[in-house]
């Protein structure tokens, strides 16, 4: 199993809890907005900790509150590409792409800079500063940030929403791409019912 | 200008430049680490904290000058304790008005620091920790850099308050020239002698140049430092 996922969490007098299991490939996990997706994404990530539960990803335990084991997030290899992208406005565009790379171990490293700049088409950008990249681009930036720092999996949080369609399209492809090429299992959260459709092996109802 | 200043009023301006320049390169990290602590720290008494540091801002200087005197003085608890350890004295020494110079400055530079911690984007610092930063190293990459500005900001404006410094400065350590005579004891000095009105006046513009130079350049340090990355564009 690529994703064993039971966790629960109270937050303002509401319960956001989610609990499955899902094999390669593309997991989604769709709902209404305001349902807890991203913050089961965080979760995952190590950036929120769960009241309860357990998270495992490819057999290995990143959290378990029986157990007390919670991974710090810089040790879980989540390649977590973010709704608001948080790209760091002051580095290159480059220093961007290298900064998990250059952290992780040299032996866990599975993509250099020009393999994931000609797979992402973005060679031509590496110089510019974060502010000066469109839309696409810079979400394109953010997924190889995420691709380039070695991680196990991805998560990524809407990464069409703030797309007009001609760049959804492209990413939408780049996404498949991942999922086929590189075989990186991909926690995916949407509220859209095509794209689900489209992308997802597994689908997971939140809410 | 050579000719314009006596040896004697150059000298008063080199012992002020030493004087703030050590206090705020002294100062310097104690004010990160405070503006760090009241940004982002949540303990008890954090509100006194924040109260202390603002403190010089609002007593008397002359009162924060006494205060000095009975800390650091030669028989104060700190002043014996730094004497013994560094063998640092501070009374009617050139440290001593940088010592009531850093106090005074303080405020100001932690004000500065805190102002662009709090700009600071925390979700980028989580960003580079899914990224496999340590918690330090997500400081030294992202946190640090982006409140540079700030940084800068607060060292030149506490120097051009530090330049300023006179009533701690006296009450504390006393006006011995070449040793803690200042440019604003100076001018004090000067005031108390007749028939040296052109000796204030000269040693007056030279001050008002000195604090508009460093106050210019701390808000042109903002400014360039600001541009795209969010950060507060103003110190002033």
């Amino acid at each position: 199993m690529s994703f064993e996922i039971e966790v629960a969490l109270r937050r303002g007098g509401r319960t956001i809890a989610a609990q499955f299991a899902a094999g390669p490939g593309i997991t989604a996990l769709f709902g209404p907005s305001g349902v807890g997706k991203t913050t089961v994404l965080d979760m995952v990530a190590g950036l929120v900790r769960p009241d309860s539960g357990r998270i495992a990803v490819g057999g290995e335990v990143l959290f378990d509150a029986e157990h007390g084991i919670s991974l710090p997030p810089e040790r879980r290899r989540c390649g977590y590409v973010f709704q608001d992208l948080r790209l760091f406005p002051h580095r290159t565009v480059r220093d961007n792409l290298l900064f998990g790379w250059r952290l992780a171990p040299p032996a866990t490293r599975w993509l250099t800079l020009d393999e994931a700049s000609a797979f992402l088409g973005i060679a031509a950008l590496l110089d510019r500063m974060p502010a000066s990249l469109s839309g696409g681009e810079a979400q394109r930036v953010a997924i190889g940030r995420a691709l380039l720092s070695a991680p196990r999996f991805l998560a990524m949080d809407e990464p069409l929403s703030s797309l007009d369609l001609p760049r959804r399209g492209e990413i939408l492809a780049v996404i498949e791409r991942i999922r086929d090429e590189l075989g990186l299992p991909i926690l995916y959260v949407s509220h859209d019912p095509a794209e689900v459709e489209r992308l997802a092996g597994t689908v997971v109802m939140l809410g | 200008m050579g000719g314009w200043l006596s040896p004697e009023e150059w000298q008063i301006v080199a012992l002020s430049l030493k004087v703030s320049l050590v206090a705020i390169g002294a100062t310097l990290p104690f004010a990160y680490g405070l503006a760090w602590l009241l940004a982002r720290g949540r303990f008890p008494g954090k509100l006194l904290l924040d109260a202390l540091v603002h403190l010089p801002l609002v007593v008397p200087p002359v009162v924060t000058g006494w205060l000095l005197l009975l800390a650091f003085g030669a028989n104060g608890p700190a002043g014996r304790l730094l004497e013994h350890t560094l063998g640092l004295t501070f009374m009617f020494r050139w440290t001593g008005a940088a010592l009531a110079s850093a106090v005074m400055a303080l405020p100001l530079m932690v004000r500065a620091m805190r102002l662009s911690l709090e700009a600071v984007d925390r979700r980028l610092e989580l960003a580079a920790r899914t990224l496999g930063a340590g918690p330090w190293r997500a400081f030294t990459a992202i946190t640090l850099p982006l409140s540079l500005p700030g940084v800068l900001a607060g060292a030149v404006l506490g120097f051009a308050r530090s330049l300023g410094e006179f009533g701690a400065t006296i009450s504390f350590v006393s006006n011995i020239p070449g040793e803690t005579r200042t440019l604003p004891l100076a001018i004090y000095a000067a005031l108390q002698m007749p028939g040296s009105d052109a000796q204030v006046a000269r040693l007056a513009v030279l001050s008002v140049l000195l604090s508009l130079a460093a106050l210019v350049g701390s808000e042109w340090l903002v400014r360039r430092g600001a541009g795209g990355t969010g950060a507060p564009r103003h110190v002033l």
